[in-house]
């Protein structure tokens, strides 16, 4: 599904990622753990066309991306969340989803003045998808509401809505359950399992190992923008190299 | 938690339409229309026909702009350039090339639009204080070209314009050419909030909460700021020229750059992000100087003080934080 | 040659002045991300209440020193009723206060001192000094003198001071600084009015050779925050070299190309530079962070 190869790409004279090479097949969640700093964001920004890489290649179904810009790639079926929330706070939660599927609408300044023909039933057919996005990822009691008037962790699942209105096959979430409580983290890894089991190949940045562990089918260790250790969650948990790195505190309780 | 397994597919289901906000959008329009229809029954002279006539101009300039600023986040701060170039396009057109008015001012305003689209790939590239930088450079370009032409402008003592004919009608006196702004007014509100609540007006809002998460979805930010502030442009220059025509006199002031403070200040004072707050800002800062005339020599200090109590007091505008005090008393 | 070294003589007088407009612009900007459009009339206040202070009798240079005083205060008492309430305002909406109280300060000179223009008596005389064949007035190496002395000093205190280090601090990161025990609110209140006394001196300079009037302040911070954008915002250095290229160049347009087309000629300068670095000739590229 997803090739990547040497990637690399620096800052001045930082090397946020380093020839980091991994593939993902379709279908599995694969997970990219690292301490801070590790370049994890930075990886998301290059595989999402968001950075230009300095040096190596992305595969996305056979066809090189490298350096494509996002708006492009979101055609291709890449979807992603974002660490920090990038909600737009004037608008509904429903018009929030529905900014997602962007790619699926006459997206026209004049069509949209002059209300062409059609337009307003595809925006019907939208909103309808849109709100029941927002109930799939559990938010439907938001429905209704400005973005700027819900509670953190529901914005946080409203992104994966957005996300998912424009149809991935392949969704990068770069982590999904920062900032939330036991309760909440676990209703986003369940959210997780599902929309794997339905098909949708997930690359997910997270820091709870115990969310990363239960749901991973491969996990990639990055520190210092290079690749430490690939394999199951298994072999991940008990590598030393990897315990080092963490040096224990993260890795505790899991 | 939801108990879909799988992420809902495409359907054809059609979704509730958000009612009681498309029926009190209806009410505001028809309220606006009843008032302008009503109007030149108690306007006593031509004096408040020219006002009112100016607001409804300063009006659809603002609601253009604020589809720039408020809803795409994009500054500006060189309008008043656009204004000109349909001012004195139209102008110039006509009177030295024996032009009709109507293609004249097509011509001016698509130079206008032209213009625009050239500068929008360097300049909305820029963010922030680079993009006020750029824009109120543009504008004060244009602005010193129609001071110094002379030959074609007049220069600063100003040029006359001929009076406007369209389809063999003269358009003269205040009466028609109340008719006639009137109507564009109405058009334009309902033409922005149609933009607004469609798909390219939710990717113009997109952008402006965050530019990457847009991109992400697959919307070409950078194209989609370039049509704005061309549809935005265009516009300005469209009531530039119709504006000239009207006062039969224009003067390089009005491409000046207090000209397109004047014009931000509108759409912010009024309400970014509100059509409505943009035709409120417009009345506001069109009738203040009439109000203010009476304080000679203060009218530029208690301007000064309005702007910067509205911005340290409603930070959104005069509309949208009056609406939102309204909202919360009705919870 | 004599003729190219008399423009490059007003050029850089002038350049001096638009240098200390564009310091004006950093410091505010570098204290709290904001672009100061009354930095302009807090030049021409000074200007101005020199002129009338030196017309009231008293002596030139405690004219100067009272008007540069009375600058500093009005930075002081605007940053206090006008920018801190609004200090996490929108871009938009803290570029419409500034420019709000441009207008109330032009407003207000205007009601209180009226509409004429005005000059200031030179410092050391009008004699012409000749220099290879081309003249000099002595006003101009007063502006030149002075500049030079205040990027000396602003360099100092930004450099070695413990209260200039901790403003540069905060332009860096305001939490960081923040956390380490900085004022920022001081911060922002010191930029003020450290930017309104060289605003002051600047306008005080220039106001011998270019006469000054109550709208004077408008073009001066304009082209002031072209030489600032030129030299990348916030970049003290850029300011400067930024003001004087600004400068020169105008005048070389003025005199080689079209005087008509002097006070265009910066701003077609930075249209093409923004054009070809978004970021300014000096400033730093920056990236967004997701």
């Amino acid at each position: 599904m997803l090739k990547i190869e040497n990637l690399s790409r620096s800052f001045g004279g930082v090397h946020a990622v380093q020839g980091v090479s991994f593939e993902v097949p379709q279908g599995v969640v694969y997970s990219v753990i690292g301490p801070n700093g590790a370049g994890k964001t930075t990886l998301f920004n290059l595989i999402t066309g968001i950075y230009t890489p300095t040096a190596g290649h992305i595969t996305l179904q056979g066809e090189s991306i490298g350096g494509m810009a996002p708006n492009v790639l979101a055609a291709r079926r890449m979807s992603r969340t974002f660490q920090n929330l990038q909600v737009c706070m004037n608008l509904s939660a429903v018009e929030n989803v529905m900014i997602g599927a962007h790619l699926g609408l006459n997206s026209r300044l004049f069509a949209g003045m002059f209300r062409w023909p059609g337009l307003i039933g595809a925006d019907r057919v939208c909103r309808a998808r849109a709100e029941e996005l927002l109930a799939f990822v559990g938010c439907e009691k938001y429905i209704g509401l400005q973005a700027n008037s819900m509670p953190y962790g529901a914005l946080k699942r409203l992104e994966i809505a957005r996300a998912l209105a424009a149809d991935p096959v392949i969704l990068l979430l770069d982590e999904p359950a920062a900032g939330l409580n036991n309760t909440e983290t676990h209703e986003v890894e369940q959210l997780i399992q599902k929309l794997a089991d339905s098909g949708i190949t997930i690359v997910l940045v997270e820091h709870d190992m115990k969310l990363v562990m239960n749901i991973s089918d491969s996990i990639l260790v990055l520190n210092y923008g290079k690749k430490l250790a690939e394999g199951l969650p298994e072999e991940i948990r008990t590598n030393p190299e990897v315990i080092t790195a963490y040096l224990g505190g993260e890795m505790e309780g899991v | 938690m939801s108990t879909m397994t799988s992420p809902p597919a495409v359907t054809s289901r059609q979704g509730s339409a958000p009612k009681s906000w498309m029926s009190s959008r209806f009410t505001a329009i028809a309220i606006l229309i009843a008032v302008l229809a009503l109007l030149p029954l108690v306007l006593p002279n031509a004096f408040y026909f020219d006002l009112v006539i100016r607001i409804m101009i300063n009006a659809v300039i603002a609601i253009a702009l604020n589809l720039l600023i408020g809803y795409t986040g994009q500054i500006s701060l060189g309008h008043a350039g656009f204004f000109g170039i349909g001012a004195y396009g139209s102008a110039i057109l006509t009177a030295r090339y024996n032009m009709p008015p109507l293609l004249s001012l097509a011509i001016a305003t698509l130079a206008a639009a032209a213009l625009a689209w050239l500068v929008a790939g360097a300049i909305l590239r820029l963010k922030g204080h680079y993009l006020a930088m750029a824009t109120l450079g543009l504008g004060i370009i244009i602005s010193i070209i129609l001071n110094n032409e002379a030959a074609w402008t007049g220069g600063p003592d100003g040029m006359s314009v001929d009076t406007f004919r369209m389809f063999g009608l003269r358009l003269a006196g205040e009466q028609s050419w109340y008719w006639m702004f009137a109507g564009l007014l109405v058009a334009s509100i309902v033409l922005a909030q149609n933009l607004v609540d469609s798909p390219a007006g939710r990717a113009l809002q997109a952008l402006h909460g965050s530019e990457v998460a847009a991109s992400v979805v697959g919307i070409d930010t950078a194209a989609f700021k370039t049509r704005v502030f061309v549809v935005s442009a265009g516009t300005t220059a469209a009531m530039g020229g119709l504006a000239a025509f009207y006062m039969g006199f224009i003067t390089p002031n009005l491409a000046a750059f207090q000209h397109s403070i004047e014009l931000m200040t509108m759409v912010v004072v009024g309400g970014m992000a509100s059509v409505y707050g943009s035709v409120f800002g417009a009345a506001l800062l069109s009738l203040l100087p009439q109000a203010l005339a009476r304080v000679e020599g203060w009218e530029t200090v208690i301007f000064g003080f309005i702007l910067v109590g509205t911005m340290i007091f409603m930070p959104r505008g005069i509309v949208p934080s009056i609406a939102a005090l309204l909202r919360k008393k009705d919870a | 040659m004599a003729q190219f070294l008399q423009f490059v003589f007003s050029g850089i007088t002038v350049g001096a002045t638009y240098a200390l407009a564009a310091l004006g612009f950093s410091i505010i900007y570098n204290a709290s991300g904001i672009i100061n459009f009354a930095q302009g009339e807090f030049m021409m206040i000074g200007g101005m209440a020199a002129v009338f202070l030196a017309a009231a009798g008293i002596p030139l240079p405690l004219a100067i020193v009272l008007a540069v005083c009375i600058v500093a205060l009005t930075g002081l008492i605007i940053e206090k009723l006008m920018i801190e309430p609004a200090r996490d305002a929108e871009i938009v909406s803290i570029i419409i206060i500034t420019i709000g109280i441009s207008m109330i300060l032009r407003g207000l000179v205007e009601v209180f001192l009226g509409k004429a223009n005005h000059a200031l008596p030179s410092f050391s005389g009008e004699k012409p000094l000749a220099v290879l064949g081309a003249t000099i007035l002595p006003q101009s190496l007063w502006v030149l003198g002075v500049s030079t002395l205040l990027v000396v000093v602003l360099g100092f205190f930004f450099g070695r001071t413990r209260t200039g280090k901790a403003m540069l601090a905060a332009s860096y990161n305001r939490l960081a600084a923040q956390l380490v025990g900085v004022n920022t609110n001081s911060v922002l209140l010191l930029s003020f009015i450290l930017s309104a006394t060289i605003g002051a001196i600047g306008g005080i300079l220039i106001a011998p050779i270019a006469t000054t009037s109550y709208d004077a302040g408008l073009m001066l911070g304009l082209k002031g925050f072209v030489a600032a954008t030129l030299g990348g915002l916030g970049n003290g250095l850029g300011a400067v070299v930024g003001g004087l290229f600004l400068g020169l160049f105008e005048a070389m347009t003025a005199g080689y190309i079209s005087s008509a087309y002097k006070d265009a000629a910066p701003f077609i300068l930075i249209l093409l530079i923004l054009t070809f670095r978004p970021q300014g000739v000096f400033g730093a590229k920056q990236t967004d962070r997701v």
